[in-house]
């Protein structure tokens, strides 16, 4: 018996590990590629003096977070000033536990699955967790104690939980067809190249749509815009603590890829690889890194869109919320209704 | 065992923060403090489902129309006119003693009888299969009922909102 806990002990805890560290290098490396990608959007260069094309930019960056002065505006109020940047942070992390990465690798003689928690509930572990994020940023715009950072922290909330009606709705017909909330069902129904992509594209849709509202990304980060509330509910923060929201909006994205990939684009599946004869080893690599190219591609979708299109104003995008993106997620939910009881599903 | 204390302890000490706290701001967010433990509760009954529910619904959505409403109010203004009325304070020495005797007894009656034990669930206690049965069958008619009292209720607040705009 000892051993056996022990092993799921260390197991657990490589897992996260894995997971954690995985998804902090991504947030790292999201900063260089979002600039560098700018750069080509934009034609001109961007960091590329840091090492080899700019790649230990986001470590100089990281350096100088941390030795620069903290500074706490003497008219914030501390408690929630310091706190929110944490609240914030945690849960956008936390949210990226529940994804399946793989299906599950054999190594030293047992299975394990690639997946840090195996909740029955996982994708509304996801939505709790990102209803827990808008905490951060609201109370952010309230202890900061100006104007800007409270119009910031307003906006933010509503818009998320605008968004995330939306957003719950769109990946109903995933969990409609699939007949669970497990994500990892969820991936092992779309087996064969039967994405969920193809069948529920307004749910696709949808879905993409809030997660760009859902993680403040342009052409939705109304909160942040510089252009009318300075920089919004992060105004008065500096040093380390500006870096943790930035780090949480990064990770929050990473999360909402992962999530795309999950539900829509048939997970860590890989068509056509059950007919290759490959050692079970290799193919659960190749799934693997089939995931994370699958969310590689989502989160360069995530820059493109950024540096492309323009800023939403806030009543257009509260009409875009429910009165477009809401009926449609209905609709799909309706369309997948009738698709199963058709038996077309 | 000791996690299940520490997070009782913690739900105890905000909601009694709720109360004496003089910061309406405050409150809310130990309000929200106490909502997470009691979902936390239901992850240690294994209610996994529960768990998601409260976190999305009682502290993710409600608790985030509070924090609207409370950043949109003069606080300054409310906490200097903070003292109630004296009838109120009367109705509390009643309806506290009263509250508290409510809940002992039920309390007790529950403890005595063999379903107060967590082993005393069905297996499937607080999964979304077993909500949606008890919903959908046992419960259909109250649920029914719950639903339009809750479409009447948001159609009374746009009748509200639209008179004044106009």
């Amino acid at each position: 018996m000892e051993p056996s806990v022990l092993s799921l002990i260390i197991e657990s805890l490589v897992k996260v590990v894995f997971v954690i560290g995985l998804v902090m290098g991504g947030v790292t490396y999201m900063t260089w590629v979002e600039r560098r990608v700018a750069a080509i959007i934009q034609d001109r260069l961007g960091p590329n003096r840091v090492g080899i094309a700019g790649l230990l930019q986001p470590i100089a960056d990281g350096l100088k977070f941390l030795f620069k002065e903290d500074v706490i505006p003497p008219h914030v109020y501390k408690p929630f000033y310091i706190l929110a940047p944490t609240l914030i942070f945690i849960p956008s992390l936390l949210g990226s536990t529940v994804i399946p990465f793989g299906d599950s690798i054999h190594l030293f003689g047992r299975d394990i699955p690639l997946r840090v928690a195996d909740l029955n509930v996982g994708i509304l572990f996801i939505f709790a967790m990102s209803a827990m994020g808008v905490y951060g940023i609201a109370l952010a715009g309230w202890a900061s104690n100006n104007k800007f950072s409270l119009m910031g922290g307003l906006r933010s909330s509503a818009q998320l939980i605008s968004y995330e009606l939306a957003m719950g709705l769109s990946v109903v017909g995933v969990l409609m067809a699939a007949g669970s909330l497990r994500l990892n069902e969820v991936v092992e129904y779309q087996s064969g190249f039967h994405w969920n992509a193809f069948t529920q594209p307004i749910g696709l849709l949808c879905f993409v749509v809030a997660a760009f509202a859902e993680t403040n990304r342009a052409p939705f980060d109304l909160p942040e815009c510089e252009s009318e509330l300075v920089a919004g509910y992060h105004t008065e923060y500096s040093s380390m603590k500006f870096a943790m929201f930035m780090m949480a909006e990064y990770a929050n994205m990473i999360t909402a890829a992962a999530l795309m990939v999950t539900l829509f684009f048939g997970g860590w599946q890989v068509p056509g690889l059950s007919k290759a004869s490959l050692s079970p080893l290799a193919v659960s690599l190749i799934q693997v890194g089939a995931f994370l190219f699958k969310t590689a591609f989502f989160l360069f979708l995530f820059v493109w869109v950024r540096w492309t299109l323009p800023r939403f104003r806030f009543d257009q995008l509260m009409d875009l919320g429910w009165k477009a993106l809401f009926p449609l997620a209905l609709l799909q939910v309706f369309a997948t209704g009738l698709g199963i009881l058709k038996g077309w599903l | 065992m000791l996690i299940i204390n520490v997070i009782a302890f913690v739900a105890i000490f905000s909601a009694l923060m709720v109360v004496f706290h003089r910061s309406p701001m405050v409150s809310v967010v130990f309000l929200i403090v106490n909502l997470v433990c009691i979902a936390l509760f239901f992850l240690f009954l294994h209610a996994q489902f529960l768990f998601a529910i409260q976190l999305i619904v009682y502290a993710g959505a409600i608790m985030v129309l509070f924090v609207f409403v409370v950043m949109l109010l003069n606080l300054r203004q409310e906490e200097e006119q903070r003292p109630g009325w004296r009838i109120q304070r009367a109705l509390a020495f009643v309806a506290g003693p009263l509250l508290v005797g409510a809940l002992w007894t039920a309390l007790w009656r529950r403890g005595r009888s063999s379903e107060a034990f967590p082993g005393g669930f069905s297996s499937g206690f607080g999964t979304a299969e077993d909500i949606g049965r008890l919903l959908f069958n046992d419960y259909l008619f109250q649920f029914e009922a719950a639903s339009v009292l809750l479409v009447v209720a948001m159609i009374g607040a746009v009748v509200l909102a639209r008179r004044r705009e106009s």
